[in-house]
This record gives structure tokens, C-alpha cells and sequence, in this order.
């Protein structure tokens, strides 16, 4: 099956609100934030497409000035053998508002927990109904995400300076 | 080579309590085993038959209870150090450190932006002998070992405080 087969399955399912970026080596399907969950059950679900293996999920900070971030679902179908990149654009937090909020597909596809608690723990993204949103890496206490654009890391972690330059 | 043949008849051996203490300890230094990141690997091929560290009474612990040293082999993070430390802390004295190679010396290639890296595992426990290296060859490990020796072989285990003042002319 074809990208643009898949996109025309998703079209008349949910209207208008699919669209595509097709200037790329692979062709991303862009989706509305608030229908995420939605998309990804019917892309499970349906018997044409059955994608059943999420790949990756990754998540991108496009920095302050533009304030939005990005999450990009990389998805197979074993026994078709097709794939999917979907991507959908969002609001980014500033300091001391809260966290952008995303639906999980945690209970979709059990390998999405610990993608997402990656992308929470370094990317600040909270995913809503998640069964265990909290780090995964870090240490419970830590301050901040790292891989944001506008991070800076704390002076000390229990005592010990985080830089190199001890002052 | 003296050309006495050995009886068996037992003979002599003058030294002093400090010097007996100090060769005993250095011949059977025991390693805490663990290991952080890729130094690790050069160290248990240190341990292992090519360059067996056996050969100087080295071998690892299971327990830091049990254990004399400990070589700090790797990337020590901020999540590791609070271990780090207990684990230091659960050693009997005396007890000695090995910071091996550049990443528990320095930070290493995270010097500046692994904001998760401590820049030193001195920052968190006092380091005897820094053995440099990306990692260090199990040749500079053993070396690394010897120069602990040797620093133990100069040691006052049993000497009052005031011997060592009078010997050296500043407070130890």
C-alpha cells in the first residue's frame, strides 16, 4: 500500500484535517494535535492498514522564538509490510507555564511507554492518561529537560557542581 | 642468585611492624567489582588470563565490605554518584580509589555539554592514583596499580602523629 493510498483512507475517515509533506525522502503525514489518539487507534484498528509496530517516536524543540515542538510517530505494518511517519505540530511552553499536554498511545502500543516517558524526561511533553508519566533516565530530582533549546543546567545536583569550571 | 640450597630450616627476616603491614597490604589489593561504562571492559580484560592481574594478589569483591580499592571505571553520572559515595562509604579503611580513564578523571568528552556527567569522580570521593586514558590500556591500569603500591609502601600505618610532625616538620 501506498502513501498516498493510506493518506485517502485517513481522508475520508477524518476529513480535511490530514494533510501531507511529500518534499522529503519519505512522505510525513501531518495531523491535528487533539486527534492523535484517534488517528493512531484507527491506524491499529483498521484491517486495510493494521500498524502494528510503532517504531520510534521522537520529539523536536524548535526553540523559543518559534515556540513549538514537534512529535513524529514512525509506524510499520509487519504483515503488509507498509509504513507510516506521521507528525504533528504544537504550542511549546514557555518558563514557568505548564508542560505541552499530548494524548498517549500507550495503550495502543505498549512500547509507546518508554518513548514517551523519554520524550517527557528530556523533552518536557506530558502525555495525558499515560499509565506511569514520570523519567526515565534522569534522577527523579533533576531540574528541567535537557535537549530543549533554552535549557541550562543547574548549578548543583546534591552538592556537586554540574559544570566543569568549579565557580 | 645465592647458591645456598634451601633446607627448609627457616631463617630470619628483620624489618619493622609498619613495613610488614604496608608489604602485606600491597600485595593483595581487592578491588571492588563494578564497573561504569567502557573502562570496565579493559578492566575485567585486565583481570582476565592476557594480563592477569592475579599475578599482584589483585582480585575483585562481590562486596565493597570486603573490598581495599575501588576503581572508578567510567562515566560517573549525577544519578550514579549518590551510589558512588555509599558505596565508598560501605568500604573498610584503609581503602584507596583508581579514577580510570578521562571520563571519572575529568568528565572527559563530556567536559562541557553532559550536563548529566560528574566533571570528576574527585568531586565526590578523594582519588589515590589517576590512570589516564580513552580508555586506558590494561598496561596503563596495571601501572595505575603499581603507583598505588608504591604510594602504600611509603605509608605510616602505626606511627604516632607527633613522629611524623618531628620527621617531616609539618603537621601530617
Amino acid at each position: 500500500m501506498t502513501f498516498e493510498d493510506i493518506k485517502q483512507i485517513l481522508s475520508a475517515k477524518f476529513g480535511e484535517d490530514i494533510g501531507s509533506e511529500e518534499k522529503g525522502i519519505q512522505p510525513i503525514l501531518t495531523a491535528p494535535t487533539n486527534k492523535i489518539a484517534e488517528l493512531c487507534k484507527f491506524l491499529f484498528e483498521d484491517d486495510r492498514l493494521y500498524f502494528d509496530y510503532l517504531a520510534c517516536i521522537t520529539a523536536l524543540d524548535n526553540g523559543p522564538v518559534l515556540a513549538t515542538m514537534e512529535l513524529v510517530y514512525n509506524l510499520t505494518s509487519i504483515p503488509y509490510g507498509h509504513d507510516l511517519m506521521i507528525k504533528i505540530l504544537f504550542p511549546r511552553n514557555m518558563e514557568d507555564q505548564p508542560l505541552p499536554k499530548i494524548s498517549t498511545v500507550s495503550h495502543i502500543w505498549k512500547t509507546a511507554d518508554w518513548h514517551e516517558r523519554e520524550a517527557f524526561d528530556l523533552m518536557g511533553i506530558n502525555f495525558v492518561n499515560h499509565p506511569d508519566m514520570r523519567r526515565i533516565l534522569l534522577p527523579e530530582d533533576w531540574e528541567g529537560h535537557p535537549l530543549r533549546k533554552d535549557y541550562h543546567a543547574q548549578e548543583k545536583y546534591h552538592g556537586i557542581h554540574v559544570r566543569y569550571e568549579n565557580e | 642468585m645465592s647458591e645456598r640450597i634451601k633446607t627448609g630450616d627457616g631463617g630470619i627476616i628483620l624489618t619493622n611492624a609498619e613495613d610488614l603491614m604496608n608489604w602485606a597490604r600491597l600485595s593483595s589489593l581487592w578491588p571492588m567489582g563494578f564497573g561504569l561504562a567502557c573502562c570496565a571492559i579493559e578492566m575485567m580484560a585486565t583481570y582476565a588470563s592476557h594480563y592477569d592481574l592475579e599475578r599482584f594478589g589483585i582480585m575483585p569483591r562481590p562486596s565493597p565490605r570486603q573490598s581495599d580499592v575501588m576503581i572508578v571505571a567510567g562515566t560517573v553520572t549525577f544519578k550514579m554518584a549518590d551510589r558512588i559515595r555509599r558505596l565508598y562509604e560501605q568500604m573498610p579503611e584503609p581503602r584507596y580509589v583508581i579514577s580510570m580513564g578521562s571520563c571519572s578523571n575529568c568528565g572527559g568528552p563530556y567536559w562541557e555539554h553532559g550536563y548529566h556527567v560528574v566533571k570528576g569522580v574527585d568531586r565526590i570521593i578523594p582519588v589515590d592514583v589517576y590512570v589516564p586514558g580513552c580508555p586506558p590500556r590494561p598496561e596503563a591500569l596495571i601501572g595505575g596499580f603499581m603507583k598505588l603500591q608504591e604510594k602504600i609502601r611509603g605509608e605510616h600505618p602505626l606511627a604516632p602523629e607527633l613522629f611524623l610532625e618531628m620527621q617531616d616538620g609539618v603537621p601530617a
